[in-house]
């Protein structure tokens, strides 16, 4: 049995309108990787903020080796050695490495000791950092070599670990391992938050699973399967999404070495971009944030424009058209960013169905709104896509993630769509939701829609693809048929190897 | 030097001393926004600095206090912005706006029975020998101590943006709040000593006006300089030379246009006086477009207003 370092007991935390955490408690061992596994809204967040001295429990208390933990802000928790790396990467872009990292630190070295301090604990833990380079010019996986490095600078005593993969290709996740194994070889805890299980049975030695905030279980995640933890972690059997074999049809969308460039100075590029899709095909495109995703979004729904005969849908020239115009001809496209691109966080689902409704069900006449008819169809698109909701006058950001997700991918589907492309449509989405879009968009391909899935989560792609694709630094490799490929293959893509040949000598 | 009837070290003196208070204005304005505020009301503080620090000088004789009384009124200004702003979560903007159109009245009100007055003389500033040197005795070591105390808070919030913690801290809370959030810094207390920062600032900016370079006190005198210092700041790329080298041209033109205009040069009187605006502004966006990144030196959080979410 290890010795115990961080024990919680009864921890309360209470928001208005929910319990965020009810009464949990659990130990976390020195040197231990511990796993809180649960839903998005389960109450992670919440739990791990209290430990890091971000948020204060309403009742309950913990204990750091014995002695009373109750730390009023971070610095306080930094000093006594926990040390956080965040989900949402708590940088600076427009500072360098080095500046990242003692922003972090309770007291920095002078700037020169610092970055020599960061190339020798980069390079120990297979981390490697140029620590004069401004951040904003890094990668995902970059980034978050800082936030650990920063980390790790302070000789942390628990290291939290805030969903950490969900940027990294396979590659980049087996390296990260590798430095959490060698850190709680030394004798740092990590406490690991995911809701990926494959991996926290790879890595973890104990897991804590939570749900509606309370936790259900305390286990060995090595003694379950993957679908035990699930059930646990969700409280309910997973069906996942069904798809039919279907024919395909022609050629509905064609793009032909396009470039273009990012509107956004850290932006990535498109370079040389080809691909065709078909009427009843679903293409995964899948890539690491930040390589050309957004850009490929903004530049096939028309918000950023292109040569005119370099985007083609159904033989026609649509580069130059903005996205009301592609709409009215059967394109349609949800972006990532839900509350503020896809939806106006402060206006009503009704008037949010309007915005992209307004052309193809013509909600508009000479100018006027006609508020009966869309008020239908956010009704409509309320009803069939099961969007918990008092009603369409409550403002998108009232929604929760999920719901609101179902509603803007509704939106579109109901639309009648030729071409529909979305850009991660179940990022933190709860999995019963996921579940539900995923399926809703290969209900659509089964109609007959032409579906462009681009997403950061292999296991989605897999799940729904027929053909697949991978974007790296604004390429996209070659399409290829989604049957038989490994997530091997398919991080290999990722990481950059356009050509896939050397991997299948490698394999055999 | 002569060129026509204008003697350059007598132009490069007078160019320093216009320059100087749009400079104070535009260091105060600089740092209020790398740490993400953008306060619009820098006319309205100098204006208020202007009349405090004429009538504390006035009345106590002593243009030192007179300086310290208009710091403090444009810091006494510069927290009501803070208060609408960063506790009551009002626009920025606006409040910015209405900070100025308030600060233009409420000096107009407070300077009343001071039209017409003649403030205390402000020494010149002893340099000895240096001052004898020919051509830049005149031009450069002949002003009063407020001219050089201005160069040195530029040198000051230069290297304390650079070099010192504070200063990274109140860059990092001006790049990503959340995040400095995240990481546990304070960033409504580091926001309001920002602002209060370029209170002060706009404040001995505007009594600069009113007890050395004009001297006098007459309402709405500082014509629109806190609007070109707010101008300035954007153009200089939230740099602190650039924006001196900025105020100086702007100081330069002011002077040289006076002295065309005395000179009865044939161009109508309005285009020269609306000529340090133009040629100020036009430079300024000259030097700062065309490179994508110029634009990336904005502060990340600039304008948007922080609410602790959790």
């Amino acid at each position: 049995m290890r010795k115990p370092l961080l024990c919680l007991e009864g921890l309360t935390k209470a928001y208005p309108g929910v319990l965020a955490n009810d009464d949990v408690s659990f130990e976390i061992g020195e040197g231990q990787v511990h796993a809180l596994l649960g839903e998005n809204g389960a109450g992670k967040s919440t739990l791990v903020k209290m430990i890091y001295g971000l948020v204060k429990p309403d009742k309950g208390q913990m204990t750091l080796r014995g002695q009373s933990y109750a730390p009023g802000q971070p610095s306080e928790a930094r000093l006594k050695g926990v040390a956080m790396v965040f989900q949402h990467f708590s940088l600076f872009d427009a500072l360098d490495v080095a500046e990242n990292v003692a922003l972090g630190m309770e007291n920095p070295p002078a700037m020169r000791d610092l970055a020599r301090r960061i190339r020798e604990v980069s390079e120990e833990y297979g981390l490697p950092l140029d620590p004069s380079r401004l951040v904003g010019d890094l990668s995902a996986g970059e980034r978050q070599r800082v936030e650990i490095v920063r980390c790790l600078l302070q000789d942390p005593k628990l290291l939290i670990m805030d969903e950490p993969t969900s940027v990294l290709t396979p590659q980049e996740v087996e390296v990260l391992f590798k430095t959490l194994r060698q850190l709680s070889a030394e004798g740092t805890a990590i406490l690991y938050i995911s809701h990926k299980l494959d991996e926290i049975r790879a890595l973890c030695d104990e897991a804590t699973i939570l749900r509606g905030g309370r936790k259900v279980a305390t286990c060995d995640p090595r003694e379950k399967t993957a679908r035990e933890l699930a059930e646990l972690m969700v409280g309910q059997v997973l069906t996942p999404p069904e798809r039919e074999e279907r024919p395909m049809g022609d050629v509905v969308l064609q793009v032909e070495n396009l470039s273009l460039a990012s509107n956004n100075p850290f932006g990535t590029s498109l370079k040389d971009i080809s691909f065709s899709l078909r009427a009843g095909e679903v293409l995964g495109i899948a890539g690491v944030a930040g390589n050309g995703q957004d850009e490929l979004l903004l530049m096939l729904s028309g918000e950023l424009l292109a040569p005119s005969a370099q985007v083609q849908l159904k033989g026609q020239s649509i580069g130059h058209l903005g996205p009301n115009a592609r709409r009215t001809l059967g394109l349609v496209a949800a972006p990532e960013e839900r509350l503020g691109h896809a939806a106006a966080p402060d206006m009503s689902l009704t008037e949010n169905a309007l915005l992209s409704g307004a052309e193809r069900k013509g909600l508009t006449r000479f100018g006027f709104i006609d508020w009966r008819a869309t008020g239908e169809f956010a009704r409509d698109i309320i009803a069939r896509f099961d969007v918990r909701t008092p009603g369409p006058h409550v403002l998108a950001r009232a929604l929760s993630g999920g719901n609101l997700q179902k509603f803007v991918i509704g939106r579109e589907i109901e639309l009648n769509p030729d071409v529909i492309i979305v850009n991660q449509p179940t990022w933190g989405v709860d999995a019963a939701a996921a579940a539900f879009i995923r399926q809703a968009l290969l209900d659509l391909a089964n109609k007959g829609a032409a579906v462009l899935v681009i997403s950061q989560d292999l296991d989605e792609l897999l799940e729904v693809a027929d053909s697949f694709a991978a974007l790296n630094e604004g390429r996209l490799t070659p399409v290829r048929s989604a049957k038989g490929l490994s997530v091997d293959e398919i991080g290999l893509m990722m990481g950059g190897a356009h050509d896939m040949h050397p991997a299948h000598e490698g394999a055999a | 030097m002569m060129i026509g009837s204008i003697n350059i070290a007598v132009l490069l003196a007078a160019l320093m001393v216009a320059a100087t208070p749009i400079l104070l204005a535009a260091i105060g304005e600089l740092v209020v926004e790398k740490a993400g505020v953008l306060n619009l009301g820098v006319e309205g503080m100098m204006i208020m600095g202007a009349c405090v620090g004429f009538i504390v000088a006035v009345n106590t004789g002593s243009p030192l206090m007179g300086f310290i009384g208009a710091a403090l009124g444009g810091i006494a200004l510069s927290l009501l912005f803070a208060l609408l702003t960063q506790a009551l979560m009002t626009n920025q903007v606006a409040s910015g706006l209405a900070l100025t159109l308030f600060g233009l009245g409420l000096s107009a009100l407070l300077g009343q029975k001071y039209v017409g007055i003649t403030p205390p003389r402000t020494p010149k500033l002893d340099l000895g020998p240096l001052s004898e040197i020919p051509f830049f005795g005149r031009a450069l070591f002949s002003h009063d101590i407020m001219v050089y105390l201005t160069l040195a808070l530029v040198a000051a919030v230069w290297w304390f943006l650079k070099y010192a913690r504070a200063g990274m801290i109140l860059r990092a809370v001006g790049e990503n709040h959340d995040a400095a959030h995240a990481l546990g810094y304070h960033v409504k207390r580091v926001r309001v000593l920002a602002i209060m920062f370029g209170g002060a600032c706009a404040g001995l900016g505007g009594a600069y006006l009113s007890l050395i370079r004009v001297p006098q006190w007459t309402e709405g005198m500082t014509v629109g300089i806190g609007w070109i210092a707010l101008a300035l700041v954007v153009f200089a790329s939230w740099r602190p030379w650039r924006a001196m080298a900025g105020a100086y041209l702007f100081g330069g033109i002011v002077v040289l246009q006076l002295n065309l205009q005395a000179a009865g040069v044939k161009i109508p009187v309005e285009y020269l006086s609306m000529s340090p605006y133009l040629i100020t502004i036009a430079v300024l966006v000259f030097i700062s477009s065309g490179k994508a990144r110029g634009a990336l030196n904005a502060p990340g959080s600039l304008n948007r207003p922080f609410h602790a979410s959790n």
